[in-house]
């Protein structure tokens, strides 16, 4: 296991280079789920406060 | 109109991309997932360490697929940008600049990993070489496409300007891809080819592909999350995101109370 880690000497570099590789594309792969979240949220509330207004006049 | 222009302007207009694209992301997610935790087992474990470079070569696989990824996510970039100056197609519009953030990620790891892979190997972080230079010149330009697109206000505009300089940035994908054959260069050439024998042992080569693979399932599945999410703002005065809005929220309320 130790020799897994240690990747013959060269294990800072492996798995640095393998930590970036996951790390931005998982930060690619929630950034859309975020965006698409708030638009929604902002629109809604503008859609229900409209309605509220309208409903109040 | 033919069945196929019939079906492009179908699955091109907005409420049935934003659905269709919705219905097939959680299986290219899952596609992506499963084929990269196959391909980076085969790459850490299954592979057997190189006679040259010890267990540093293990670093290809993250380094190729990317850089790969990084002119494949270019040149679709490019080809969408094209479609949306020529024909005026909205849906290629967004589909280019929601690949731009992709390939400057692909990108901003194939110099980081490269760099990791450099320090041992050649004893540098990082040189002007050909190759280093002109992917670095890659990544500025897709900065330069989300940068332009930012500028300018008016979305659609903004759009075809950024397109424009995407179109003019594809001078720069042959020189990545043929700067180790043109110049002499510290980085080494391709191990991996499409037409010729490929220098490397299958036991090697199938956890590159593999993740070559899963790289690309992932590509589309972020492009077409992205334009889900750009769609929404960019149609937001229309009545198919209202309805979405409202029932989104109807169903986060719910979730409150």
């Amino acid at each position: 296991m130790s020799e897994f880690i240690g990747m013959g000497g060269y294990g800072a570099y492996v798995w640095s280079a393998y930590a970036v590789f996951l790390i931005v594309l998982l930060a690619d792969a929630l950034t859309p789920l975020w965006q698409r979240r708030r638009t929604l949220r902002d629109l809604g509330a503008r859609l229900r406060r409209d309605a509220a207004r309208k409903a109040a006049s | 109109m033919n069945a196929l222009t019939l079906w492009f302007h179908k699955f091109g207009s907005p409420p049935t991309f934003y659905r269709v694209a919705g219905r097939l992301l959680p299986w290219l997610y899952a596609l992506a997932l499963i084929a990269g935790a196959v391909g980076l087992y085969g790459g850490l474990v299954v592979a057997p360490t190189d006679y040259q470079q010890g267990d540093a070569f293990r670093m290809i696989y993250v380094h190729v697929p990317c850089a790969w990824m990084g002119l494949f996510a270019y040149a679709f970039m490019a080809a969408n940008g094209f479609i949306a100056l020529v024909w005026r197609i909205k849906l290629s519009e967004t589909l280019a600049i929601a690949s731009a953030p992709v390939g400057a990620a692909f990108t901003f790891i194939t110099l980081v990993s490269g760099s990791l892979w450099g320090k041992p190997m050649w004893g540098t972080w990082w040189t002007w070489d050909p190759r280093l230079t002109s992917e670095l010149v890659l990544l500025f330009l897709y900065l330069g496409v989300i940068g332009l697109y930012n500028a300018i206000e008016d979305v659609r505009q903004a759009a075809r300007a950024a397109a424009f300089l995407a179109l003019v940035g594809v001078v720069n994908l042959p020189i990545v891809h043929y700067s180790v054959v043109w110049w002499n260069t510290l980085h080494q050439s391709a191990s991996v080819s499409l037409m010729g024998q490929s220098h490397i042992s299958g036991s090697m080569l199938w956890p590159l592909l593999t993740l070559a693979f899963a790289t690309h399932v992932y590509f589309f599945a972020s492009v077409l999350a992205r334009s889900r999410a750009a769609l929404l703002s960019l149609e937001s005065g229309k009545e198919w995101v209202r309805e979405i809005a409202l029932a989104s929220t109807a169903h986060a309320e719910r979730a409150h109370v």
